[in-house]
């Protein structure tokens, strides 16, 4: 294999694992947030306790996201040499920035959060969890800018060596891209959270063990996962969906599988585009819909993959596709289930709602994939650009890494994370099966850090 | 302003020896000074809140040499491929050994994770030193201005050396001993009794090696890259550094006898940071000397980013690093005091 896609599996698959913790990450430390004011406002401990259990999961998956978060900071360097070279300037930037002001605060502060319980008074102990969930969601946005330089460079000049250098740095910093994939990717982290905490209060409810735990999850998971179900797709979905039509055409073409420029174009609901004979195979279309998403009336004409040169249609298309309509699906799901789930909350009957109960169970792993296929989306969908329509992603791999050194390294990535994974999966399995009551072993194993 | 940024990413990379040095020293101490359980349990707690932040100096002072100076961070990141890819994969085996260690309460994991903490902790010190002394001794850079270094080659520092030759292991061990004593002081902070009274110990021999070993990678320093002394040479006012070495050593041992823990601590903490200073002194204003004519060396003046971003960085630098000194200063007093053995108190 060519060098380049090594350097691109080796990296798509290493961000690909490393998301999977940060979502959790980001999401459960808002819902810790809301459980923590919960128990300081009312005073009552059973909130506490509550929060102490998420406590105990978040740090085991925090230590999980730290390690495979390091990688991610190297491979700029160690795989993408001439493309870092380029953009220290300009990317380097929020990256340096993430790691001075968001890894400094959230790591001292989830220290205290998980270590200094008793060491902290009530309020200090809530402003901790606080500033953990504070360092999150900036470290969050400081890696969005960063993407979102690389979907939508603003801001920039390319200087005597060739370099990217910015000429604004608020610019770089609000970046109407970062602004939107921001609002959009930190609703998917929130869904995943909610989505783990109802899952296991239904677990719980299922099996009649730490039914008052149980309900606190399903309530806090239902109520806070509806919200974010609804504003993942609107508005945030639409609104990002519409400025990717705007500056990624050819992009949001290859997303809809729409292989020709067409008014009152429909959208495909199911298919399999194949790129030699630019059709959809076996398709499921809705007609006008995909005019109006974009545009707001049925009738606009919406660009296809006929108006761009085939050296800028997206490379491995069928995937962006998937990935795309694998996104918005489960998005649809998710929408779905939270409404029936919210209406029988309020209604008083889901603790008997055995088949909801399941419903939510069965579905949290489903925001990992949504997640997962919708950075696919975005990340495939630049391509074969690294910088969008400034720097093939051809132009930006470490030419003096081969590729026999990449594929080394790539298994020895795939061994190590295969064990992580197993140990991950054991570890909160433990977490879970032990339960949020005070058990003294699970306290002492907080405390004795 | 170069000058300016170069000394900042020094003062970062001085940050994550000092810090994080420790929690790799009290690693490397961990399977031999520890004689059952509850000591074992008694080192991990000793970093157990602190390490995750300490190694967050190695991230920020990445990210800063990125984006200060991207030419140097492309070429080194690319070039040093393999022994990175080893040091963030002993990286995360030592963070996930070290948190789990406390979670699977079942008896032989918990040892396997006990070894895997202790081995991964000493392979990274010996991989930093080695990576410093790389640095030292230069690399093949090719007119691109780039290279790709094998793990080794001959074991000599030629025109084609490899990460591996007998002077870089002499860095690594260097720095595999250095960072022993370091943690040793640390736990001297941290314990009592009969633990304290073994870390403290464990300190004179193996400064007696420490000094050995310091002073035959100073000589081979100057052998290998004998350019290294112009500066000195040029301000001779600048040998206090390595008097400031040797001072240091001296102190360390000192009160480490009078037990002053923390003050022999702070010893050696300078003697990291002189040891540093002291290479980054021998080679300023070159960044990565090149083996391949002196001609082909990244340095500071082709290496800067532009004077606008370099501008910018530094109102954002001076925020975040005092944002970030007033939460070391916090969380280090918060954990404050020795460690307990018995109670599960904090
Ligand atoms: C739980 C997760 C989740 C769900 C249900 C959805 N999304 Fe999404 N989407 C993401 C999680 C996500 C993401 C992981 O957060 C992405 C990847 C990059 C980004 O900023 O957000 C993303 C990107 C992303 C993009 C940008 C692709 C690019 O930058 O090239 C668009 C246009 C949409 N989404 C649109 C939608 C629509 C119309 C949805 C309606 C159902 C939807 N997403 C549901
Ligand atoms: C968690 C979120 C992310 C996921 C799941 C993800 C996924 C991917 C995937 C699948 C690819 C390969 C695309 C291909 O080869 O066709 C890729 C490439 C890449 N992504 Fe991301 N990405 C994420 C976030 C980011 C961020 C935040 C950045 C920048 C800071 C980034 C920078 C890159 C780069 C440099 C490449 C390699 C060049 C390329 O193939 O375009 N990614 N990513
Ligand atoms: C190329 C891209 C990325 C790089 C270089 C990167 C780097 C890192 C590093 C070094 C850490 C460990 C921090 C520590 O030691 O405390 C980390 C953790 C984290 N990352 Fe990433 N990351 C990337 C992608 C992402 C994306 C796309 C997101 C979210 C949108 C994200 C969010 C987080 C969060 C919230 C944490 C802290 C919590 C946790 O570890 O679970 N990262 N990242």
């Amino acid at each position: 294999m060519n060098p380049e896609s090594m350097h691109r599996i080796q990296f798509a698959f290493t961000i690909t694992y490393h998301y999977l913790f940060p979502q959790l990450t980001m999401g459960l430390a808002l819902l810790i947030v809301i459980l923590k004011t919960i128990a300081l406002r009312t005073g009552n401990p059973h909130w506490d306790q509550a929060a102490r259990f998420w406590g105990r999961i978040f740090g085991i998956n925090f230590v999980f996201g730290v390690v495979t978060g390091i990688p991610m900071e190297f491979e700029f360097g160690t795989n993408w040499a001439q493309f870092a070279r380029v953009s220290g300037g300009v990317i380097g930037q929020p990256l340096a920035m993430e790691g001075v002001f968001s890894f400094f605060l959230e790591s001292a502060f989830l220290g205290l959060f998980l270590y200094g319980e008793k060491r902290l008074s009530k309020t200090m102990h809530w402003l901790s969890a606080v500033l953990v969930f504070f360092g999150s969601w900036l470290s969050g946005y400081f890696i969005i800018v960063t993407d979102a330089w690389m979907q939508h460079p603003v801001a920039y000049q390319i200087n005597a060596q060739h370099q990217f250098e910015i000429t604004s740095f608020t610019s770089l910093l609000l970046n109407p891209w970062a602004l939107l994939q921001y609002m959009h990717n930190m609703c998917g982290a929130v869904i995943t959270g909610a989505f783990v905490m109802a899952a296991t209060g239904a677990f719980y409810m299922l099996e009649k063990r730490f039914v008052d735990y149980a309900r606190i999850y399903i309530k806090v998971g239902v109520i806070v996962g509806l919200l974010a179900s609804i504003a993942i797709i609107f508005p945030t979905g639409d609104l990002h969906g519409k400025y990717l039509a705007k500056n990624q055409p050819a992009t949001m073409a290859a997303m809809e599988g729409q292989f020709h420029t067409e008014k009152g174009a429909g959208i495909v609901l199911m298919g399999q585009p194949n790129e030699d004979t630019g059709v959809i195979d076996n398709p499921i279309v809705v007609n006008d819909v995909l005019s109006f998403l974009i545009y707001g009336t049925t009738k606009a004409e919406v660009k296809g993959l006929d108006e761009f040169p085939r050296d800028q249609w997206p490379t491995t298309l069928p995937l962006l596709f998937y990935a795309y309509h694998i996104m918005a699906g489960l998005g649809t799901w998710f929408a779905l289930l939270m409404t029936a789930a919210a209406f029988l909350l309020w209604r008083k009957t889901l603790e008997r709602s055995s088949w909801v109960l399941w419903a939510l169970l069965l579905s949290f792993p489903l925001p990992y994939i949504a997640n997962t296929a919708g950075w696919m989306t975005a990340e495939i969908g630049r391509q074969p650009w690294l910088v969008y329509g400034l720097m093939r992603t051809q132009q930006g791999f470490s030419n003096t890494v081969s590729s026999s050194n990449t594929l080394f390294t790539l298994l020895g990535f795939m061994g190590l994370y295969s064990l992580l994974s197993i140990l991950f999966i054991v570890l909160i399995y433990r977490e879970i099966d032990q339960g949020p009551a005070a058990k003294a072993s699970a306290a002492a194993t907080v405390a004795a850090h | 302003m170069q000058i300016l940024w170069f000394w900042l990413v020094a003062i970062m990379i001085a940050a994550y020896v000092v810090f994080d040095g420790l929690d790799l020293g009290v690693g490397v101490l961990h399977l031999f000074l520890a004689r059952n359980e509850e000591e074992r349990h008694i080192l991990t707690r000793s970093i157990g809140p602190i390490w995750d932040g300490n190694e967050v100096w190695l991230l920020a002072g990445g990210g800063t040499l990125y984006f200060a100076f991207p030419w140097l961070y492309a070429s080194a990141f690319s070039g040093f491929y393999l022994p990175l890819m080893i040091v963030l994969w002993l990286l995360m085996l030592r963070g996930i050994s070290l948190e789990l260690r406390n979670h699977l309460n079942l008896g032989v994991w918990r040892s396997l994770l006990d070894g895997i903490f202790g081995f991964s902790s000493i392979l990274l010190t010996i991989f930093f030193g080695a990576a410093l002394a790389n640095v030292i001794r230069g690399v093949p850079l090719q007119a691109d201005g780039y290279f790709f270094l094998p793990l080794w080659t001959n074991w000599q520092p030629g025109i084609h050396p490899g990460i591996l030759d007998w002077y870089t292991v002499i860095g690594g061990l260097v720095a595999c001993v250095a960072l022993t004593v370091h943690g040793a002081l640390w736990l001297t902070i941290k314990t009592t009794g009969d633990l304290e009274l073994r870390a403290r110990r464990v300190v004179t021999p193996v400064l007696l090696v420490l000094v050995l070993l310091t002073m035959v990678s100073l000589l081979a320093t100057i052998r290998v890259q004998p350019a290294s002394l112009a500066n000195y040479l040029a301000y001779p006012v600048t040998f206090v550094v390595p008097v400031g070495v040797v001072a240091s050593l001296a102190g360390v041992w000192i009160y480490n006898r009078i037990k002053k823990p923390l003050r022999a601590f702070l010893c050696s903490s300078l003697y990291l940071v002189l040891m540093l200073v002291g290479a980054c002194w021998g080679l300023f204003p070159t960044l990565l000397p090149a083996t391949t004519g002196a001609d082909r060396s990244i340095t500071l003046s082709n290496a800067i980013s532009g004077s606008y971003t370099l501008h910018i960085g530094l109102i954002w630098w001076a925020i975040g690093m005092a944002l970030a000194a007033a939460y070391f200063t916090f969380v280090y007093w918060m954990f404050r005091g020795k460690l307990k053995p018995e109670a599960h108190s904090h």
